[in-house]
């Protein structure tokens, strides 16, 4: 007899008849709808969901950031030095930081940063990309952009690239070769934060951010 | 559990705020499930999908919990086996204890309830904080989850209210929603800070990556599994699935079913602790796997379709029975249809074998459950096991409901409906006298909730013979 609980649980699992069963019918693929037609139902189902979704362009995005942080009165803006977006906003801060919140970079471990990753008014990240059936961003927190900027502050930007934009999860998956090289922490984000569990009465940012504003860069 | 069931039963039916809530909060879900499945040949294909993908998943149990062991070991997660929920309290008190930790913040898991590892943690100095809006409600409440979805559906504002403004210090009298969430954020939001360890639980664990996906709407699941240093995750063995592309599908059926929404606010995919040079997360992550008793309900072909559930909770809300008399006159952790098939496997027929006849047998969760686990069969099943005699067995307590009336009564039955001249002269007398009988016994037990039974003055045999009723 084996003698560790995991060789006795394999054991009898083991020791049960076997059912013979098929793999299962995998996912039809989606129609390949027009990349136009992905964008136009991530941001229908976004915004059913409370996020703002703005359409900008590639020279236009910093500045639709300065505005949704400057119309809410944002004061402390954390961000990811050394990832594209990071450098974006760092120019554009240089450039002309009037009414612009102040920069806090996540440069040191979260337990250097910790008092002041709780305190910041919002934060702007990348979405990795987007899947248009359910809904949802993709975000693939990495080294340099990490985890507790899109979940702390009560304000998160994510900007995605509508090229970006898969029809579905599975293609998503497939495209992306997920299966053979996951992060860390790769998570589905389709709105603020929110709770039924009172007299299910929606209420939002009862634990993660707020607001959620996506920028899609054409 | 066992004879305080039928009591729980009578207190539930006269509680008119319970049967208001629970009435209200079914009726809700129910609409938004239909919403979101509103095609209903797409819904039977993905149903067969997910049920297809469950299946196939137990029929490789024992390979792909060994292929998830292997996986997260290589990924820096660490894999624990426990074949008792006692075994898991230890294990998890232990991976507490070697951090020197005395705080926990802990997400929704439906495994630790079945664990009673709250209970078993506070008796050893841990103080472990609910973090979901419904579980701290209920934490603070000191009472238990009356749904596997809404913990809290039995609580209306005020009453929360109330809660809030007694047991969290400053906390000020307030009906509003959006502002006893605000307290919530605001109590909450220390915890995860003052937190040695986050423990969470797992929808579903996919076997080819590692991965660890676990679904949520307010982002304490991800607080849990990121902001301590330490990440204990607690699953039961059943919820292996085999590769990511089985994701797409169950998460369609998980996040219908359960709440009405086409994906969840977040879904979280965990591969690894953090890896050298990121700067926030975890520092270790631990995997509980746990039998308790899965590993015997597997033996039985039928009764591994149990293992099926995805726990989305759909068969509670749709059924006749959970909404009238809520979830914890069901005495247990799982109620509704699935706990009236699960309970009585995992904690015996001589325990809770009075839930699988707490069903009218309509078939209601049986048409909507998402991955088609034949609910209604297997409640014959057990009912059946609970009166059966034959030797062997892996449901334990089997035959604990034996009665010898009841064997008499139904023997006296057959005796009766195989000898013609008998049932002639039995019905004939029934004819007579039984509209008169002593409304006493098992007959005033029938009679307490349904009208009294008619009797013809004249049986069908005697009119078929007299009126010579031809054969069509």
């Amino acid at each position: 007899m084996s003698d560790t609980a995991r060789d006795r649980i394999l054991a009898r699992l083991r020791r049960a008849p076997r059912d013979e069963a098929p793999r299962p019918a995998v996912e039809p693929p989606a129609p390949p709808a027009e990349r136009r037609e992905r964008v136009e139902r991530l941001k229908t189902l976004l915004e059913a969901m409370r996020a703002e979704v703005r359409q900008v362009t590639e020279t236009s995005w910093v500045e639709a950031l300065g505005d949704v942080l400057r119309t809410r009165g944002i004061e402390t803006l954390l961000y990811a030095p050394g990832t594209p977006v990071g450098q974006a906003v760092e120019a554009a801060w240089a450039a002309d930081p009037d009414g612009l919140p102040g920069l806090v970079p996540y440069a040191a471990a979260a337990e250097q940063l910790k008092d002041r990753i709780f305190t910041v008014d919002a934060a702007v990240t990348a979405a990795a990309g987007a899947v248009a059936d359910t809904g949802a961003l993709i975000l693939r927190p990495s080294a340099a952009e990490p985890r507790l900027m899109s979940l702390v502050p009560p304000v998160h930007v994510a900007v995605l690239r509508a090229d970006t934009v898969f029809a579905s999860l599975g293609e998503a998956m497939r495209a992306g070769r997920w299966s053979e090289d996951m992060p860390t922490n790769l998570v589905l984000v389709s709105g603020p934060s929110k709770t039924a569990d009172i007299e299910l009465i929606l209420a939002f940012g009862v634990h993660g951010p707020k607001e959620l504003i996506v920028l899609i860069v054409e | 559990m066992d004879d305080g069931f039928q009591q729980n039963v009578e207190r539930a039916l006269a509680d008119d705020q319970l049967r208001r809530n629970f009435a209200f909060a079914m009726g809700n879900f129910i609409l938004k499930r239909k919403a979101v499945f509103s095609d209903p040949t797409e819904t039977e294909r993905l149903r067969t999908v997910g049920e297809a993908i469950k299946r196939r998943a137990l029929a490789r149990l024992p390979e792909l919990l060994e292929a998830l062991e292997a996986a997260c070991t290589r990924n820096g997660i660490r894999v624990h086996w426990a074949e008792t929920a006692a075994v898991a309290n230890r294990m998890v008190l232990e991976i507490i204890e070697s951090h020197a930790a005395t705080r926990v913040a802990k997400g929704k898991s439906m495994v630790s309830e079945e664990m009673h590892l709250n209970a078993f943690l506070a008796g050893h100095d841990i103080e472990v904080v609910e973090t979901d809006l419904g579980e701290f409600i209920i934490q603070l409440a000191g009472e238990t989850p009356s749904h596997i979805i809404v913990p809290a559906i039995h609580k209306n504002k005020a009453q929360i209210a109330t809660i809030f403004h007694d047991k969290i210090p400053g906390a000020p009298y307030t009906e509003e929603v959006a502002e006893l969430n605000a307290i919530a954020r605001r109590t909450l939001r220390r915890k995860f800070q003052e937190a040695g360890v986050g423990l969470s639980g797992v929808n579903f664990a996919v076997a080819e990556t590692g991965t660890l996906c676990l679904v949520e709407n307010e982002g304490n699941g991800r607080m849990c599994t990121t902001v301590p240093p330490v990440h204990i995750a607690l699953m039961g063995i059943e919820k292996v699935v085999e590769s990511l592309e089985d994701l797409p599908p169950l998460l369609r059926l998980l996040t219908g079913s359960a709440t009405g929404q086409l994906v969840t606010t977040y879904v979280n995919l965990i591969t690894s602790p953090r890896r050298p040079g990121e700067k926030d997360g975890p520092t270790e992550v631990h995997l509980v796997l746990l039998d308790n008793g899965r590993s015997r309900i597997y033996q039985d072909p039928q009764l591994r379709r149990t293992l099926q559930c995805v726990r989305c909770g759909t068969c509670l809300n749709h059924c006749p029975v959970y909404t009238r008399i809520g979830g914890h006159a069901y005495g247990c952790v799982y109620p509704g249809p699935i706990g009236s098939i699960l309970t009585p496997q995992m904690e015996g027929l001589d325990k809770a074998g009075e839930l699988p006849l707490a069903s009218s047998l309509c078939g209601a969760c049986e048409e909507v459950c998402p991955v088609k686990i034949p609910i209604t069969g297997l409640l014959r099943r057990l009912r059946d096991e609970a009166v059966s005699d034959a030797p062997g067995g892996i449901v334990p307590g089997r035959g604990s409901r034996r009665s010898l009336s009841e064997r008499l009564a139904w023997k006296a039955w057959a005796w009766l409906n195989t000898h013609p001249h008998l049932n002639a002269a039995a019905t004939a007398l029934l004819g007579v006298f039984g509209d008169y009988l002593p409304p006493a016994g098992p007959l005033e037990r029938w009679m307490r909730y349904r009208v009294e039974p008619q009797f013809s003055a004249k049986s069908l045999r005697r009119r078929v013979k007299e009126e010579k009723v031809a054969h069509e």
